[in-house]
């Protein structure tokens, strides 16, 4: 039973899926079910996790076929992180989506809904556990159509045109990481990425693994958003249920991330793209421009779920920065901000959605008083906010220490200083939401507003305060990041 | 005239190169989806081309014939179809959804009722 885990990884939501989608009279049954399949996930990510902490790598063998003829499940401990952040993060929003789906998704849809979040999990998980690139690609698709299908069931209309956006952008990612894999598949007749990896130093200096890997590069930054190919973040974020915005702000553009690093390290490796290539000098200024303009553009948001949707971009931003450093500092930090940034961001945006259940909505004027009607959640939302902006003791502390480290120690002094700098931005733009929550009096104030029901307030509390214990007791994260990094560098998966 | 062998190639390039156009120059929702699948299409053929070694038969084993077309490209792009097909039916739904709400499948016209940047 325990070799068969990775498997299992993906299966259990891959499989319960349909049976959920059938339950369409039962939403509440509908939502059981798919709780317990996300946690059931959790506990398969967690062994996994278990069994690759120490730095081994577990390889199986998809029906038997040996790699690299057949397709190759492979887990080391830079995607067991990975695999443990989505696992986490939907085992954590599911209690939270039964109120807020129930409110803002229409009764006959419901097991719709879940039936292809379900899809959206284990499209994410595939993209993770999988060695095969092409396999890569079809997980790509399985998550982004599923994603399509449950920001389009917005309430506001806009979630239509938004879905749209992001489908169109979207495709033409994962077209361009078609055409880069079939440019490797010609040079290599390989799709397994260990493979890849030995075979490819053999054929590196030619023009198709350079074309190869521009395909690759640009495919996967649409699909992180890096700036400027991040424009269809924002609309999805904002106008998509709660719920999901909760999940991909904090699983999506990660995932996306852990593949650019996988390609980058792991099969091109670190001389090809760092050194033949200079990518360091391509994402270094896409990450700096990435980091100040959407943070400055945050400031001057009015929906707050855009605010923080802008505010993802420029987190983003760092993760890029971290590997543009081209260290094992540098790399170590951003796979630290993977995780500590989707408990930060999920926390926020769990907040907005109760926010969303009693308020209607989180323009900045229904924000008006809303720290005394609703402690608990404007509670979470400062704490949170902290961690985004980076105040000490918070998990938003530890990733921004170890990139000024890593900054440093790679003699940036002016990226050092601008750190800093933007760390002041975020600070502008959370302070803008919590200005307005505690200090201005509604315009017409409103006695029914009462706090959020325990079912969304115990999970945003629960991410709110792991935050904090992940930025107390942050060396934890910090050692399995650096075995992490040493995994993504050290070889083939 | 070795140029000439590759028109496979210059197939594939002149088409990706229309959709990708379409993509981004329509206003029209359905006819930028129309160009998705052009640009996407390009690639199958990319794919299958590739696929082909010369003097190759088809991949089953028959005496006498030791030459044949690798079959994997073409399986990879079995399923890659399968994904173009339900990415044109979502994207088909949503533009259904958007007549339905804005009573207009035109960007310009769309974008006068919301705008949402």
């Amino acid at each position: 039973m325990l070799e068969h885990l990775p498997a299992l990884q993906v299966a259990i939501a891959l499989t319960v899926a349909p049976v959920v989608m059938m339950l369409g009279r039962a939403p509440r049954l509908s939502w059981a079910l798919t709780t317990l399949a996300c946690w059931a996930t959790l506990a398969v990510a967690l062994l996994l996790f278990v069994r690759v902490a120490d730095g081994t790598v577990i390889s199986y063998e998809m029906g038997g076929w040996e790699p690299p003829w057949g397709i190759e499940y492979s887990i080391d401990a830079a995607n067991a992180w990975v695999l443990v952040i989505i696992g986490l993060i939907s085992a954590i929003v599911m209690p939270f989506a039964r109120k807020s789906v129930e409110q803002e998704i229409r009764t006959s849809r419901i097991a719709l809904f879940y039936s292809a979040f379900l899809l959206a999990n284990a499209g994410l998980i595939g993209i993770t556990i999988t060695s095969d690139a092409f396999n890569i690609f079809v997980f790509f698709e399985i998550s982004a159509l599923a994603s399509y299908a449950l920001i389009a069931m917005g309430n506001d209309r806009r979630a239509i045109l938004s879905s749209y956006q992001y489908l169109i952008m979207g495709t033409v990612g994962t077209t361009f990481l078609l055409i880069g894999i079939g440019f490797l598949y010609i040079m290599t007749g390989t799709l397994n990425l260990g493979d890849l990896a030995s075979r490819l130093p053999e054929v590196s200096d030619t023009r198709t693994i350079r074309a190869a890997f521009g395909f690759i590069a640009v495919g996967i930054s649409l699909k992180l958003a890096l700036f400027p190919l991040h424009l269809w973040l924002p609309n999805a974020y904002t106008y998509a249920p709660s719920m999901v915005t909760v999940f991909l702000s904090a699983t999506a553009t990660k995932v996306a991330i852990y593949v650019l690093l996988r390609f980058v390290y792991t099969v091109f490796g670190f001389e090809f793209s760092f050194v033949d290539l200079a990518m360091a000098w391509l994402l270094m200024p896409l990450a700096v421009l990435g980091i100040l303009v959407p943070s400055l553009v945050a400031v001057f948001q009015t929906n707050v779920k855009r605010l923080l949707a802008y505010s993802s971009v420029a987190q983003v931003g760092y993760m890029i920065l971290g590997i543009s450093f081209a260290s094992a500092l540098g790399l170590m930090a951003s796979i630290l901000h993977l995780f500590n940034h989707a408990i930060t961001k999920a926390a926020l945006f769990m907040a907005l959605g109760c926010l969303v259940y009693r308020l209607g909505g989180v323009s900045l004027s229904q924000l008006a008083g809303a720290g005394q009607r609703m402690p608990w959640t404007m509670g979470a939302f400062v704490v949170a906010g902290l961690s985004l902006i980076g105040v000490p003791l918070t998990a938003g502390f530890v990733t921004k220490w170890h990139l000024l480290l890593a900054a440093l120690e790679a003699g940036f002094w002016p990226i050092a200083a601008f750190l800093l700098g933007t760390s002041l931005l975020a600070a502008l733009y959370v302070w803008k939401v919590v200005e307005v929550a505690y200090f201005r009096e509604p315009e017409q104030p409103d006695a029914s507003i009462r706090e959020a029901p325990l079912g969304l307030l115990l999970p945003t509390l629960l991410l709110t305060a792991s935050t904090i214990v992940f930025g107390v007791f942050g060396s934890f994260t910090v050692a399995y990041a650096r075995t992490a990094a040493a995994a993504l560098i050290g070889g083939a998966p | 005239m070795e140029w000439l062998g590759l028109y496979n190639y210059w197939v594939v390039v002149v088409l990706m190169m229309i959709g990708f156009y379409i993509v981004i120059a329509q206003g029209n929702l359905i006819k930028k989806l129309v160009g998705l699948n052009i640009f996407q299409t390009s690639v199958f053929i990319f794919f299958i081309s590739l696929a082909h070694l010369e003097g190759g038969t088809a991949p089953i084993a028959i005496e006498g014939v030791t030459a044949y077309s690798n079959p994997l490209p073409h399986v990879l792009i079995l399923t890659a179809i399968v994904v173009g097909v339900a990415l044109t039916a979502m994207g088909l739904a949503l533009v259904v959804r958007v007549q339905e709400a804005y009573g207009s499948i035109e960007e310009d016209e769309i974008h006068k009722q919301d705008d949402l940047h």
